[in-house]
C-alpha cells in the first residue's frame, strides 16, 4: 500500500473542509477501499476519515419514512428495529450481502460508493480497464464475462455494480442526502449510480469533496409482501448473479402497487418506470398474475445483451423476476 | 528430500549466511525531508492492555498487532477480507483485521483469540471446539473462534440473518439451527473442510448444551 495521510474528522464540516486538499478520500468502513489500495487499484495521498461525524443515526422522518445515516454500519442497519419492520426488503438484501464481519464494518454511504468486483478492474495486472485507467480498453469484453452486465453496459465497460443493499434501496424510491462545499442536494437513488457510457471512470453523480449523510426511504406499503432473491454461485458470501427486489402492496388480495429492481446485471441497480404497471388489479397466485409478471420481467430487460461468459443471466433473470414476485405475493417470508 | 538432505550434510558447504532479524523500529529520521507521511503515535487496547504505538497510517489491525504488538494468534490468509482468518472482535463486533487501518481503532476494546480466555480458563466455545474435533490445521481457528463468539452475542440479540425465513419475526430465545449457522459463519473459510465439526461445536453451545446459556 502506497503511503497516505490520515485525518479524523470529528463532524461533517471538518470532513468538509479537509475534503478540499487534494487528492483527499473519504474513508468509512474501509472494507471496499483500503482492499483496492493495498494492491493500487485505488490510490490516495490522505484519507479523511468519517467514523467519528456522527452520521450515523437511524431515525423516523417528518413523512413517517426513515432516515438511514450514512456512518450506520451495514450490520446495524439490517436488524435495526423499524427496518426489519418497515422494509424487510431492505434487511434482506443487506443480510444477503457480504458476510457479518464485513457487514459489521461496511456503512450504508459506503455500500452506494463500492466499486465493481470485475476483476480486471481490481486487479492492476491486467493493463487493460477503461474504469482504472481511461482509454486503456476492456479487458472483459473478450475475457472472462461470467458475472457481468447484460443492461446498460457499453463497448468501453461491462463491469456490474456489486451491491446488494442498493437494488432494495431502488425497489423502495430511496433518496440520498449529500452535502458538498456548495451546499446540500437530494439525489434520487435511480440517479446516483451513472451508465459507463464513454466514462466508466464515474461510478455516480456524486462531484470531488461531495459527502453522503443519509439514504432517505419513503414510507413503504411493501412491508407485507416483499422478497429479496439473491441467485449466486455459493450459498453465501458471493455476489450476485441475478438480484431481484421485489415488493407488491395488496389490498383484499388485489396488487394495488407493485415495485421491481434488478441487480447483477446493470452498472447499476436497475428499474425500469412503469414495467411493474401490469401487475396493477392481478392477484398473487393466478396463471393472470404469473402472465403479468412475466411481461414485468419483458419491460425490465428490454435490450438485455449477453457476452459469451453471461449470455445464461437473460433466461435467468426472466425467470427470477417471475419468481421472486410469486414469493413476494406469498407474503414477506412466506416463500422461504 | 530425507536423502538429499542427509547427502548434503556430509559435504562441507559454506555455511548460509548469517540470518540477522531487522530492525526493531525505522529510525525516524528515515522520513525526514521524504514526503511521505511519518509514523504517528497510536493508542489500541487490545485484550485489555494499553498499547502507544508510532504507525504509519497506512498500517492495518492486523499487521499492528501481529507486527508491531506481536499478538500472532490473529491470522493473515488471504489479507483481502475473503478468508476470516483474521477476525478480532473490536467492542465485541466481529470485523476483518486486515481491512481496517489500526489508526481507526482508537478508543475501542480489541480482542483477540489470545484475550477470549479469562484467567486461564478456555470459553464454553473454545471447550467446544476441543471436544467437537472442530479443527484440523488450525490455522483458520482463531478467526473461527472470534467469530462464532461474536456469532453467540448476535444470537442472544436476536439478529435476524439470511437464513432467517422472516426478518420482521422476533427472535426471544436464541435459537441456532445448523442452516443459520452455516449462513452467519459463511466469513470464515476452513480449508481442512472441518465445517461440520465447527457447526457441531456452536451448536452445542448455541443450544447451551454444555451448560452455558
Amino acid at each position: 500500500m502506497k503511503p497516505f495521510f490520515y485525518d479524523r474528522a470529528a463532524d461533517t464540516d471538518q470532513a468538509l473542509g479537509y475534503a478540499r486538499q487534494p487528492e483527499a478520500r473519504f474513508l468509512a468502513g474501509g472494507t471496499n477501499l483500503i482492499d483496492l489500495l493495498k494492491n493500487g487499484a485505488e490510490q490516495t495521498s490522505r484519507l479523511i476519515d468519517l467514523n467519528h461525524t456522527g452520521l450515523n443515526a437511524i431515525t423516523v422522518t417528518a413523512d413517517g419514512g426513515l432516515s438511514l445515516g450514512a456512518l450506520a454500519r451495514n450490520s446495524d442497519t439490517a436488524n435495526h428495529e423499524l427496518v426489519r419492520q418497515r422494509y424487510p426488503l431492505l434487511a434482506q438484501a443487506l443480510l444477503s450481502g457480504a458476510s457479518a464481519q464485513l457487514r459489521n464494518m461496511a456503512t450504508n454511504g459506503g455500500n452506494l460508493l463500492q466499486r465493481t468486483r470485475c476483476p480486471y478492474f481490481t486487479d492492476p495486472a491486467f493493463a487493460m480497464c477503461n474504469k482504472r485507467v481511461p482509454g486503456s480498453g476492456c479487458a472483459a469484453l473478450e475475457g472472462f464475462n461470467r458475472m457481468h452486465a447484460i443492461l446498460g453496459a457499453s463497448e468501453a465497460c461491462i463491469a456490474t455494480h456489486p451491491s446488494d443493499m442498493c437494488v432494495a434501496l431502488a425497489a423502495l424510491d430511496a433518496v440520498v442526502a449529500v452535502r458538498g462545499q456548495q451546499g446540500e442536494r437530494r439525489i434520487p437513488l435511480g440517479e446516483f449510480h451513472r451508465l459507463p457510457g464513454t466514462q466508466p471512470q464515474l461510478d455516480t453523480v456524486l462531484t470531488q469533496g461531495e459527502l453522503i449523510t443519509a439514504i432517505l426511504l419513503p414510507p413503504s406499503p411493501f412491508a407485507d409482501h416483499s422478497h429479496y432473491l439473491k441467485v449466486r454461485d455459493r450459498a453465501s458470501s458471493a455476489f450476485a448473479l441475478v438480484a431481484v427486489a421485489a415488493g407488491l402492496a395488496l389490498r383484499e388480495g388485489v396488487v394495488e402497487r407493485a415495485t421491481v429492481a434488478l441487480g447483477g446485471v446493470a452498472p447499476k441497480p436497475w428499474r425500469v418506470l412503469g414495467a411493474e404497471s401490469g401487475l396493477i388489479g392481478q392477484r398473487p397466485g393466478t396463471p393472470a398474475f404469473d402472465r403479468q409478471a412475466a411481461g414485468v420481467a419483458d419491460a425490465l430487460l428490454a435490450g438485455a445483451r449477453g457476452f459469451r461468459g453471461n449470455a445464461f443471466k437473460l433466461p435467468l433473470a426472466h425467470r427470477s423476476i417471475l419468481r421472486a414476485l410469486q414469493l413476494a405475493g406469498q407474503g414477506t417470508g412466506g416463500g422461504a | 528430500m530425507q536423502l538429499a538432505a542427509a547427502a548434503v550434510s556430509t559435504v562441507a558447504l559454506p555455511l548460509p549466511p548469517v540470518f540477522r532479524p531487522a530492525p526493531a523500529a525505522v529510525p525516524p529520521n528515515a522520513y525526514a525531508g521524504s514526503g511521505f507521511p511519518e509514523p504517528v503515535p497510536v493508542v489500541l487496547r487490545v485484550n485489555g492492555q494499553r498499547h502507544e504505538l508510532s504507525l504509519e497510517p497506512r498500517v492495518t489491525l492486523l499487521d499492528a498487532l501481529r507486527e508491531t504488538i506481536g499478538l500472532t494468534g490473529t491470522k493473515k490468509g488471504c489479507d483481502h477480507g475473503q478468508c476470516g482468518a483474521c477476525t478480532v472482535l473490536a467492542d465485541g463486533r466481529r470485523i476483518n483485521a486486515c481491512l481496517t487501518l489500526a489508526i481507526m481503532h482508537e478508543g475501542e476494546d480489541i480482542t483477540t483469540v489470545e484475550g477470549l480466555a479469562a484467567d486461564g480458563q478456555l470459553t464454553p466455545l473454545q471447550r467446544a471446539f476441543i471436544t467437537c474435533d472442530a479443527f484440523q490445521c488450525g490455522y483458520c481457528t482463531p478467526g473461527q473462534l472470534c467469530s462464532a463468539t461474536a456469532l453467540l452475542a448476535e444470537l442472544h440479540a436476536g439478529t435476524a440473518s439470511a437464513a432467517s425465513a422472516d426478518v420482521r419475526r422476533p427472535r426471544p430465545r436464541p435459537f441456532a439451527s445448523e442452516a443459520e449457522i452455516r449462513e452467519r459463519m459463511s466469513g470464515n473459510l476452513c480449508r481442512c473442510g472441518a465445517y461440520p465439526n465447527i457447526v457441531e461445536a456452536i451448536r452445542t453451545v448455541a443450544a447451551g448444551a454444555d451448560g452455558s446459556s
